[in-house]
């Protein structure tokens, strides 16, 4: 049985507990990077994390985009979207075709 | 092209024959496989790139709901509130195969069957707005799995789908034309051999005869 995480500051994400997801508020990214290793080597299916979170822990997160677990999906946070999560899609279109011929505008 | 050194012997040349064939048979089929990925992959990306505008939207209206109704209450009643969850969902993790890729499927159960578990507070000191707040994060919840889903899977098929296409196109540019000029040099180099060997025997039958008849000397 997996579980769900959500990683990101604390006004962003506090409502996702009601929902019965496991929330994860980090401030700094250190210690978002140190939650996320924590998270993925874990019991967890799902990391939702903050889109702004996830621009500087990118590497990170590229590292588990081949594998099938856990997924890490990136969301807007309560300061707005930034698209970086729209863009890991057109990641995956120029990856498989060569260039974005989908979304590119 | 036969840049890589072969020997020039016939048994060299049926290998290199059936590697050609099973090189031939590989491409077509990496190639079927690649156009069918292609194909698959496509809808998928449109499926997950729908699905991330409608989730993204909702998010950003449920974090307006919040800041409203954060605001219509003091933060340490709005932290009791949500400080201890009802509801928890746990997630059913299985595998489907699509053309060899293993893409993950997730099916989300909550712990408690009653959907009015996700307001873990009782409803004397919140404001309604939190309800409301609390109702359309639940109500993205089901998109931002199918989301996860979709998303993870687009990644997955991605990747294989550039492994194919440097196959293919390793197959199509390298290991086929190299394969074929081996074996051309292969059949050019045998082919003179045999002249040069028949060549030979009729010299030597010639010396022979001479050998015998003397023939310069009757002349």
């Amino acid at each position: 049985m997996y579980r769900i995480a959500v990683i990101g500051d604390y006004d962003s994400i506090y409502g996702f507990a009601t929902l019965g997801l496991d929330t994860f508020s980090v401030d700094t990214y250190e210690e978002a990077a140190r939650r996320l290793h924590r998270l993925t080597s874990g019991k967890y299916g799902i990391i939702y994390i903050t889109e702004k979170l996830a621009a500087q822990l990118k590497h990170e997160i590229d590292k588990y985009r081949e594998q099938v677990m856990p997924a890490i999906i990136l969301i807007p946070g309560v300061s707005g979207n930034t698209g970086k999560g729209i863009e890991e899609v057109k990641k995956s279109v120029e990856q498989a075709v060569g260039s974005d011929i989908l979304f590119g505008n | 092209m036969a840049s890589t050194q072969v020997t020039p012997t016939r048994m060299e040349l049926t290998r290199l024959k059936k590697k050609l064939v099973t090189a031939t048979r590989g491409h077509k089929l990496l190639k079927d496989k690649r156009d069918e990925l292609m194909r698959q992959f496509m809808d998928l990306v449109r499926e997950n790139m729908a699905l991330r505008e409608k989730v993204e939207a909702g998010i950003h209206s449920a974090n307006k709901n919040f800041v409203i109704a954060r605001a219509g209450m003091d933060e340490a009643t709005l932290n009791t509130a949500l400080m201890a969850p009802k509801q928890e969902v746990r997630l059913e993790v299985g595998e489907k195969n699509v053309m060899s890729v293993n893409i993950p499927v997730f099916e989300s159960k909550t712990r408690t069957a009653d959907a009015n578990d996700i307001y873990s507070y009782g409803f004397a000191f919140t404001s309604s707005d939190l309800d409301g707040a609390v109702k359309s994060l639940a109500d993205i919840l089901p998109d931002m799995l199918k989301l996860a889903e979709t998303e993870k899977a687009c990644q997955l098929m991605a990747a294989e789908i550039e492994k194919t296409r440097r196959r293919v196109n390793a197959l199509e540019h390298v290991i086929i034309p190299e394969t074929q000029s081996s074996i051309k040099y292969i059949t050019m180099k045998l082919d003179e051999n045999e002249r040069s060997s028949q060549i030979r025997l009729m010299k030597v039958k010639d010396m022979m005869l001479e050998e015998a008849h003397h023939y310069g000397e009757r002349a």
